[in-house]
Order: structure tokens, then sequence, then C-alpha cells
């Protein structure tokens, strides 16, 4: 993941030239390559833009997906939405916080891990269900644990 | 050997790349020629990773097959006496006693493999459309009966002739693949198993009025429906009709019309004041349809065999074929289309084989987490948009989730608030504030505090929300609340249960 700079972030304005409503796809690439939306992207890609720093940011804050900081080497998001609770998505999701000592949203100490909330991911005829660094996952149990920390290195 | 294995993400989720490489493997060793065709998926999810293999008496079905399962089929040559033998697919009662008209093709073809569209009647619709010409496409799908499959039921063809009629510039097709609603997969399963099917689609809808670029808006949440989608637009061999996938980001309340068409335009995801509607005033201001992906998915089977056809389908206002999505705690989760007027109870003890835990079903929401909460007692409820709304309920798109009897429905109703405050788009007060307070009040009916007086909060604030919201997540959240309440109010006196425990 690089470290913001203006040169990259420039590509990703040129990638969008033309396209109508570009704010969208623009901060999905921003995040994609320097792993969040950094403070210095807004004035940046306002001005870019022609829009105020305060639309900017009022859209990147108004998105669960955007974040200020990059997540952790792996990120694993929970469902944690109707048909995945009928299958008892609390308990699974509370090993694998406890395993890891995180509360929702929270990053291991040594950065390896971001596990995350999300509400349903489409694959709740066969729940709970989660997604590993984008990949798939379902009819968890809470032996599940010991495969997301292998998979994750810990 | 040709052997078919889904690369839809639910069967992925359970196996299915492992299985498809460990196939790969074994042919290797083996020395048998093998081709592995990754379809989607039949929405058969209890059997998947579900592996079928070409014969000259059509497919045979294996599954559910783990990894460790593929020596023994490789050596067999996947032979039908092999314990994971399911015979031929379309002979599994789950798929035998559906309906399948949108669905026709997901879980048998490459879904990206344009021969097999073709061969599979793809195209036939927007080559009738052609031959119709706008006028009567339109009237077509208006005499289809068909209503949108994203939860209002609104007529499709209703919606196409406003656009139809409105003069402008340009005008846009806007596909709405949002599926935020817990216990939905549709929308994801045909992305992912018949993109084809979805573009000519769209690209009816253009014909029919006017327009000539459309967008598929798709959820980030669905990364390989993005994936094949992006594929599909690029292998498109249709003309005159420009299609571009855009990604959400993370917003339930994107799904909303209005609230997507402000995304789309680079916009804090806030729904719209009505009117001006879309149809007339859309995306950057121009006339737009937009539709549900199940409804435009429809439209091209619509035109492919006629109206008629389609309208023999189903009950009263409810005309054609639904792709129900059985889901949760449910012994035989999967997709099942079929017309309109099949009951609760039949999709939910019959067809769903009852829970996986094999309790007793205790409650069952249908259509998302903004729709009601129902009890055995409402089990005869055919699936019909106005029988549902009678029960103060609603279909939505399709969405069942089945709770056995460990569910506490106290802390369903605190969750359908929570889910709100978390979602809102902050525009109204009911929705935003009214949405948290409830949740402060649900917290002390569990946690026994004065449970009568703050019940009559909770249906004042309903009532509050219902009325003095913008849009239906405000206004809807009281029917998974208020039907909680009503059905299985014992879940709601904490001190007498406390006092038991
Ligand atoms: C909060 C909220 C979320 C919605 N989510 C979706 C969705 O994910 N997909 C969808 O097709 N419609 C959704 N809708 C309904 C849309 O507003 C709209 O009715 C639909 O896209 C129209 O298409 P149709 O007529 O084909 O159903 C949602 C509505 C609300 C209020
Ligand atoms: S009801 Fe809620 S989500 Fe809908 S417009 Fe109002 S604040 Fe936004
Ligand atoms: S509710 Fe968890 S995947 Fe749909
Ligand atoms: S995630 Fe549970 S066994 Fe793989």
């Amino acid at each position: 993941m690089a470290a913001w700079n203006e040169a990259e972030a420039n590509d990703i304005l040129r990638r969008h030239e033309g396209r109508e409503g570009p704010l969208l796809p623009i901060l999905h690439d921003v995040q994609e390559a320097f792993g969040c939306v950094p403070a210095e992207a807004v004035p940046f890609i306002a001005h870019a833009l022609n829009l105020s720093r305060a639309e900017v940011h009022g859209v990147v804050s108004f998105y669960h997906d955007f974040r200020h900081a990059p997540a952790g080497r792996h990120v694993l998001k929970l469902c944690r939405a109707e048909a995945c609770q009928s299958m008892n998505a609390e308990s699974v999701a509370e090993s694998v916080l406890d395993h890891f000592g995180l509360d929702w949203g929270g990053t291991t100490p040594d950065g390896r891990l971001t596990v995350e909330a999300t509400y349903c991911l489409g694959l709740c005829a066969c729940a709970p269900s989660a997604m590993l660094d984008g990949e798939p996952m379902a009819r968890l149990t809470s032996a599940c644990v010991e495969e997301i920390a292998r998979e994750v290195g810990r | 050997m040709r052997i078919f294995v889904p690369r839809d993400a639910a069967a992925r989720a359970v196996g299915a790349d492992k299985v498809a490489a460990a196939i790969a493997d074994a042919a290797r060793q083996q020395g048998v020629a093998v081709d592995i065709v990754r379809t989607g998926s039949r929405g058969l999810f209890w059997l998947e990773p579900m592996v079928e293999v070409a014969t000259p008496e059509g497919r045979v079905a294996f599954g559910p097959v783990a990894p460790r399962d593929v020596a023994s089929l490789m050596t067999g040559r996947f032979d039908p006496s092999h314990p994971l033998c399911l015979g031929r697919p379309e002979e599994i009662a789950f798929l035998k006693r559906q309906t399948r008209l949108t669905f026709a093709r997901c879980g048998i073809v490459d879904p990206l493999s344009l021969d097999d569209y073709r061969a599979h009647g793809g195209w036939r619709g927007l080559e009738r459309a052609r031959s119709l010409g706008p006028a009567k496409t339109l009237e077509e799908v208006t005499k289809s009966g068909l209503r949108g499959r994203g939860g209002a039921g609104f007529p499709t063809g209703i919606k196409w002739k406003t656009v139809a009629d409105a003069a402008a510039d340009r005008k846009y097709i806007v596909c709405n693949a949002d599926e935020g609603d817990s216990g939905t997969y549709a929308d994801r399963m045909l992305l992912e198993g018949d993109p084809f099917g979805l573009i000519e689609g769209m690209a009816i809808a253009g014909l029919a009025v006017g327009a000539s670029k459309g967008y598929v808006y798709i959820r980030s949440e669905y990364p390989d429906a993005v994936r094949i989608m992006r594929r599909a637009v690029e292998l498109s061999p249709v003309d005159g009709f420009e299609i571009e996938v855009r990604v959400g980001a993370g917003a339930y309340v994107c799904g909303e019309e209005t609230a997507l068409l402000e995304s789309l335009e680079g916009k804090r995801g806030q729904v719209r004041a009505k009117p001006p509607l879309p149809a007339h005033k859309g995306l950057f201001g121009r006339p737009t349809v937009i539709n549900n992906l199940i409804s435009l998915a429809t439209v091209p089977s619509i035109l492919a065999d006629g109206a008629e056809q389609y309208a023999a389908f189903g009950m009263g206002r409810s005309r054609g074929t639904m792709p129900i999505q059985l889901a949760g705690n449910i012994r035989h989760g999967g997709l099942f289309e079929t017309a309109f007027g099949v009951t609760l109870g039949e999709l939910v003890d019959d067809i769903g084989g009852g829970t996986q835990s094999g309790r007793p079903a205790r409650a069952v929401q249908v259509g998302g987490p903004l729709g009601a909460y129902f009890p055995r007692a409402l089990f005869d409820t055919p699936f019909d948009y106005e029988a549902f709304a009678a029960k103060d309920g609603l279909i939505g798109h399709g969405g069942i989730v089945v709770f056995d009897d460990t569910v506490d429905m106290a802390h369903q109703a605190r969750f359908a608030l929570e889910f709100c405050a978390i979602e809102s788009c902050g525009k109204c007060t009911p929705c935003r504030i009214g949405s948290t307070r409830g949740v402060e009040t649900m917290d002390k009916i569990m946690r026994g505090e004065r449970p009568a007086a703050n019940l009559a909060l909770i249906a004042d604030l309903c009532q509050t929300m219902k009325f003095g919201s913008l849009c239906a997540l405000g206004g809807f959240t009281p029917y998974p609340v208020m039907s909680a309440i009503q059905h299985f109010p014992e879940d709601f006196t904490r001190p007498l249960r406390a006092a038991a425990e």
C-alpha cells in the first residue's frame, strides 16, 4: 500500500476524466491505492472536481466503507444481520472477537487483523457468514476461529 | 468429461473453489481430460458445493461435495451409485416444483459465455422488442402485469411509460443492485450466474423509453458480482446501449431509489423529496427508469414468450413469478422461483423443510429488515403483495428469514430500531432521532423497567416514524417492531420471565 502522494492521486483522477458523477469511483480507487482516504486527499479531490472541501468531506464521512486510516493487513467482516442472527452469528462473533482480544471495528496491536461488522453479504442461505479480505466464508461455527487465525497467521 | 462447478459467492464460501481445484488435480494424476465449467448456482444452497457432470442423458448432480470426496468421485468417473449422487438436478423436488423464468439459465450456463447465452434462449427478447418497436414493447411489459421486485411493487410498465413520454436530450436506465435486505440474494445470484440476462433487460428498457445509457449500481459487499458484471459488460455485443457498473460504499439507504441517484451523482446518499419523480427528473436531472435488478432481468423472458404467458402465472394483482429466497435457520435454504400464491407455511415447512436446528420455527421475517415478523398463526398467508399488506406485512424483495424457538423477539425488535439508527440518512427527525430513542426504550423494556408504559412509548414512537418519515427506512421500521410486539407479547414482559428463570 502506497503512502499518500499526489502523482498517484493524479493518475487516479485522470482515469476518471469525463466520467459523469465521478466522486465515488475516485474515492474507491484512492482507498484501494492508499488503504484509506487520507486527510490530504479531501482538498486535493475537491480542487480537481471543483467542489468544496465540505462537500467532499461530507461524502467521505457519509459512507461506511471509507476509512480515515488504513485497516489492519487483513480485514474480517462478520455479518450481523437477521439471517445470520438466526444461526447464532452473535456467538460466533463473540468467539472471534475474544480470540483476538478485539471490539467491533478494532485492529490487533500488531496490525495483523481488523474485525468489522457488516449487514448482509448475500450468503444468507449459508449463515452465519463472513468475508475475509474480500473472500466469502459461510456456515461458520465457533470452531472456525482456528481457521481464521491460520489464515491471518496467528 | 465436462464438469460443472459453481462460482457463485455462496458456493465459494462453502468450498467450491477447493473442490474445483481438487477435480483438476485428480484429473491430472489420473490422466483424464476434464473440462471444468464454472457456472452460477442453481440455488440449492444446502447442497452446495453441488457439482454436475454431463452425460448423454443430461446432467447428473452430486452434492454437497467436499474436497475429500473428489478422489472417490473421480475414480468412479462420477458414477451414479456414489453416495453423494443426487440424480438429474431437474428432478430434485426443490427444483422440479419451481417455475424458472427469470432464473431459467442461472446455474446452468457459463455466465460469461455468449455461446451459452444464445444457446439457452438469450437475446430472443431483445430481438422481438426490436421488431415490435418501442410502443409495442412497452405495451407488452404493461400487459404482463410485472410489478417492481425491489419492494414497492409499482407496475413496471407505467413507470416506463412515464419516462417514454418525457421529452429530454438524454434519458437513463438505472439498475438497482444494492440488495441490502438481509435474507435476500437473488440479485447477487443473477449477477454472478446470468449477467447477460440483465444486460438484455436493460437494453430492452432503453429501447422502450429512448435511453442509450444505463448504470448498474452494485453494493460493495458483492465483489464477485462486480467482477463478473464488469466482464460481461466488456463482452456485451449489444449495439447502441452503453452500460457502466458502479459500486456502492456500504450504505443501506442507497438502495432507496433517490438516494441511489444521489450516490451515482457523487453525493451523500440522502433521500430526495418526491416530486419530482425520478421518471421526470432523475439522474443528473434527466428522466430515469430506476428498477430493481430482478424487474429488469425478467423483461427478456416476457418479451421472448409474450406478456400473456407471463401474466398467466400468479394470483390477483401479483402476476408472474417471484424468486423467493429462503434463508436463516432453514433446512433447505435457497432460491425458489414460483408463481405468486404459494403460502408462507408451504414455503417454510414443506419446501424449506423446517428449521435447520430441528427445533420448531417460531418467527419468520419476510421482506428484509423493514418487513414484519410472522408467527405460525399467519402461515396461511399467500405470497402476494396485497395479502401480505393485509396482514400488516410486506413481501419486499422476496426474502424469508426463519427463526426457531430460541429467538428473543424483544431482541429482534431492538435490532430493527438499531439498524434504522445505523443506516438512517439523517434527513428526517423521526427516523434519525426516533430510532435511537427506540433502542434506549427497548433496552429499558428488556431490563424489565416499566414495560407497559415503555411499550406504549414504543407504539407512539412507531406512529410518529410511520407518518413522519420521508422514506421507508424510517417509515417501515415500525413493521418489524410492532409485529414482534403484537404477535410475541410474551417476549416483552421480562420481569415475569426473569422471575421464572
Ligand atoms: C431504505 C430503502 C432501501 C431500499 N433498498 C432497495 C434495494 O436494495 N434494491 C431495490 O431494488 N430497491 C430498494 N428499495 C426500493 C427502491 O426505492 C425502489 O422502489 C426500487 O428500486 C424501484 O424498482 P422496482 O420498481 O423495480 O422495484 C429500497 C427502498 C428503501 C426505502
Ligand atoms: S426516513 Fe430516515 S432514511 Fe428515509 S429520508 Fe428520512 S432520515 Fe433518511
Ligand atoms: S444476513 Fe448475513 S449474509 Fe445475509
Ligand atoms: S470457515 Fe469454518 S471451516 Fe472454514
